[in-house]
């Protein structure tokens, strides 16, 4: 029998449930699940391909949902951590899931279960950052356009919040480091990949392809910011806490402290 | 849109509304109509200003001209400062064109009172009014109640917003007739309650037919002063506690005072604000909104401050050690939340992690209970647990020394030996 196996996916979060459900098929203990063009394979473990079955993914999403609530999230948002072996990890919690009476999901005294419920939190704190975060500037052809480079794959996440949100404006939100992007044209959101150039972080310097009005309103939040500061009560380790630095230069408040 | 005009009235009128510390959007339950601008949820800080508060609404004044001459007031009559006044249409294009670029929540609007309270309160009903009816704007709006308004206003004024709130500033009566003797303690209340009134009638009528229009879905806050009159903590939390109990406030702010005014009845220009008991007000808050404390049991005749050097959970169990210790895997919910050190979170961690085993000190300290508190108060799944007979002084002591916190140099009262 089986105990232990590599299973090697596309990447995609319905792969990796394939993959799952070929695991638990075959009956792996331990499997090894990678994505395909990150492969670290065992010297003597064996190795299956594992193709994308949108119905096979189905019936382990459907399964997940049925044992808990908490745990279909927990395992979405955990994914799209993107962490060195999530996916093993992954494969155990859902193991244990299934493997228990009550619902495991709440097991807070496992270290899987505790381990993947901190990996939830920290997306999820993404996922509200980039809500929070996201400054669009208005381009000349009236698209309100913004660069983004979240610590984890968010986009996905945050569709839903600016769809309900800019229902009358057309939008672009482009993640620069996994190199795709939302694009929502007053009907539906779009998945794109843009070839740019250069990067529209918010410069200092003024680019032509925006409108000459969004300067001037960058201009007045960048002095509504500064006013609505109290002086003397400067708390510069509580303002980096809340707003690290990786983020500020996509924020134009902040544009002129780089 | 003259851009410089405006960036100067932005400059004066925000910097005169960031004294109002409540910046919540959240609580509010209205949703994008008909594909228009906007929607509210849990509320959003879009970014932080540098002494660490948040920025999640647009928050200006529409005048700092005002006929009252409050004593804490930086926009008071007497007090020469540059004045200006927003028209309402820039407003509008402010709020529209901040929201569309997602810098923001929404708008909080409030006012220096010219002319009379009402004429005011019409021009702030008339900003929210056209950001709801000419531009479908269905994100965040906050609007100032002005004391002294008239019911009928009120009432408009809650068609609009999402929240209401009037500032008592002065714990106490007496502060006010002190520091504020224009204002009445009623002209506070009579919109207070004008407005708790219609939540209330709403509601009921929401029962019945489902399609009832919205009415200030956040509810009510309110804002005190902290250090002005010598208040104690009894009087402050005492007087939260009675707008939470008789107004269904929402929230209830506490702000440091931050000295702007030579006036003789106020602390001097360059005093400290008091921050860390600022921050000791809001835990006390907490605990009586969410860990099921009562405000006498932390506040009472004998103990009308509470303490710098501790935060108020501790204070309190250090008082009351006959309920200690608990023993983590069979206490109720109610005493595991008044355990220092245990927070909700980690509260819904044990009761959940218990149903599968014991929990040991190594399950407490991953969850994130801070155990350096905790360990006094509890027993686990351990043969190792605090066996020495501590009493209240000791224990503090104790604590004290494993801790170092940010505040430390505030309240270190030992004379250091060479300076």
């Amino acid at each position: 029998m089986n105990t232990t196996k590599t299973l090697i996916y596309d990447g995609s979060f319905n792969g990796f449930l394939t993959a799952v459900f070929i695991g638990f098929e075959q009956k792996i203990t331990h499997a090894d699940i990678q994505r395909q063009g990150q492969i670290q394979s065992g010297l003597f473990t064996e190795t299956e391909i594992i193709f994308t079955n949108v119905e096979k993914a189905q019936r382990v999403w459907n399964g997940i949902r049925k044992k808990s609530n908490s745990a279909i999230k927990n395992v979405y948002f955990a994914f799209l951590s993107e962490q060195n072996t999530i996916e093993a990890l992954l494969y155990h919690y859902i193991q244990k899931l299934m493997g228990s009476k009550y619902n495991g999901a709440m097991d807070f005294g496992d270290d899987c279960v505790l381990k993947i419920n901190q990996l939830t939190h920290k997306v999820g704190r993404e996922k509200h950052r980039m809500e929070a975060f996201v400054r669009f500037q208005l381009t000349k052809d009236e698209v309100y356009f913004s660069n983004i480079e979240p610590d984890f794959d968010v986009l996905p996440l945050i569709s839903k919040h600016f769809r309900n949100r800019y229902a009358d404006q057309q939008w672009i939100i482009y993640d620069l480091k996994r190199k795709y992007g939302l694009y929502y044209d007053m009907n539906t959101v779009e998945m794109i990949s843009l070839d740019l150039t250069d990067i529209h972080a918010n410069n200092l310097e003024k680019n032509s392809v925006f409108t000459d009005a969004e300067y001037e309103y960058q201009e007045l939040w960048n002095n509504y910011f500064k006013s609505t500061t109290i002086k003397s009560r400067i708390n510069t380790k509580l303002h980096v806490q809340h707003v690290p630095k990786r983020y500020w230069k996509y924020l134009s408040e902040k544009k002129e402290t780089i | 849109m003259d851009f410089n005009r405006i960036k100067e009235k932005l400059n004066i009128l925000a910097d005169a509304a960031k004294y109002d510390v409540s910046c919540s959007s959240s609580g509010s339950n209205r949703k994008n109509k008909d594909n228009g601008l906007g929607d509210t949820g849990n509320g959003i800080c879009h970014t932080y200003t540098e002494d660490g508060r948040c920025v999640s609404l647009l928050k200006i004044l529409l005048t700092n001209h005002c006929i009252f001459d409050c004593a804490y007031c930086v926009t008071r009559k007497s007090n020469d400062i540059k004045r200006a006044a927003f028209k309402i249409q820039e407003v509008v294009d402010l709020t529209i064109n901040f929201y569309r670029r997602n810098y923001i929540e929404g708008l909080f609007l409030s006012s220096g009172i010219f002319k009379s309270a009402d004429y005011t309160m019409e021009r702030l009903i008339a900003v929210a009014k056209k950001l709801r009816e000419e531009e479908n704007f269905n994100g965040y709006i906050h609007l100032k109640s002005i004391p002294g308004a008239s019911d009928e206003l009120m009432y408009e004024a809650g068609l609009y917003a999402d929240r209401l709130s009037v500032n008592i500033e002065i714990p106490t009566i007496s502060g006010l007739k002190l520091l504020a003797p224009d204002k009445k303690h009623e002209d506070f209340i009579k919109p207070m309650l004008k407005v708790k009134n219609e939540i209330i009638r709403y509601n009921e009528e929401r029962k019945i037919i489902r399609s009832t229009a919205k009415y200030a879905p956040a509810g009510q806050s309110t804002q005190m002063i902290i250090g002005t009159t010598g208040e104690s903590d009894k009087d402050i939390m005492y007087s939260a506690t009675h707008f939470y109990k008789n107004y269904n406030m929402k929230r209830v702010y506490y702000s440091g005072y931050v000295p702007i005014s030579t006036d003789s009845r106020l602390p001097c220009l360059g005093s400290e604000v008091p921050m860390l008991r600022e921050n000791r007000l809001y835990q006390t808050d907490w605990l009586l909104r969410f860990y099921g404390f009562s405000v006498n049991e932390i506040l009472d005749a004998d103990h009308p401050n509470l303490e710098m050097d501790i935060d108020p959970k501790l204070m309190w169990a250090l008082r009351n050690l006959n309920h200690f210790p608990v023993d983590i895997n069979k206490a109720e919910s109610r005493m595991l939340a008044r355990i220092p050190g245990i927070g909700m979170g980690s509260v819904q961690k044990i009761i959940n992690g218990r149903k599968f085993r014991n929990l040991s000190w190594d399950h407490l300290k991953k969850m994130g209970v801070a155990l350096n508190r905790a360990k006094y108060f509890i027993i686990c799944n351990s043969n190792d647990w605090e066996r020495r007979d501590l009493d209240a002084s000791k224990i503090k002591g104790m604590i004290l020394q494993s801790q170092n916190g940010k505040f430390k140099n505030h309240y270190n009262n030992q004379l250091s030996l060479f300076n």
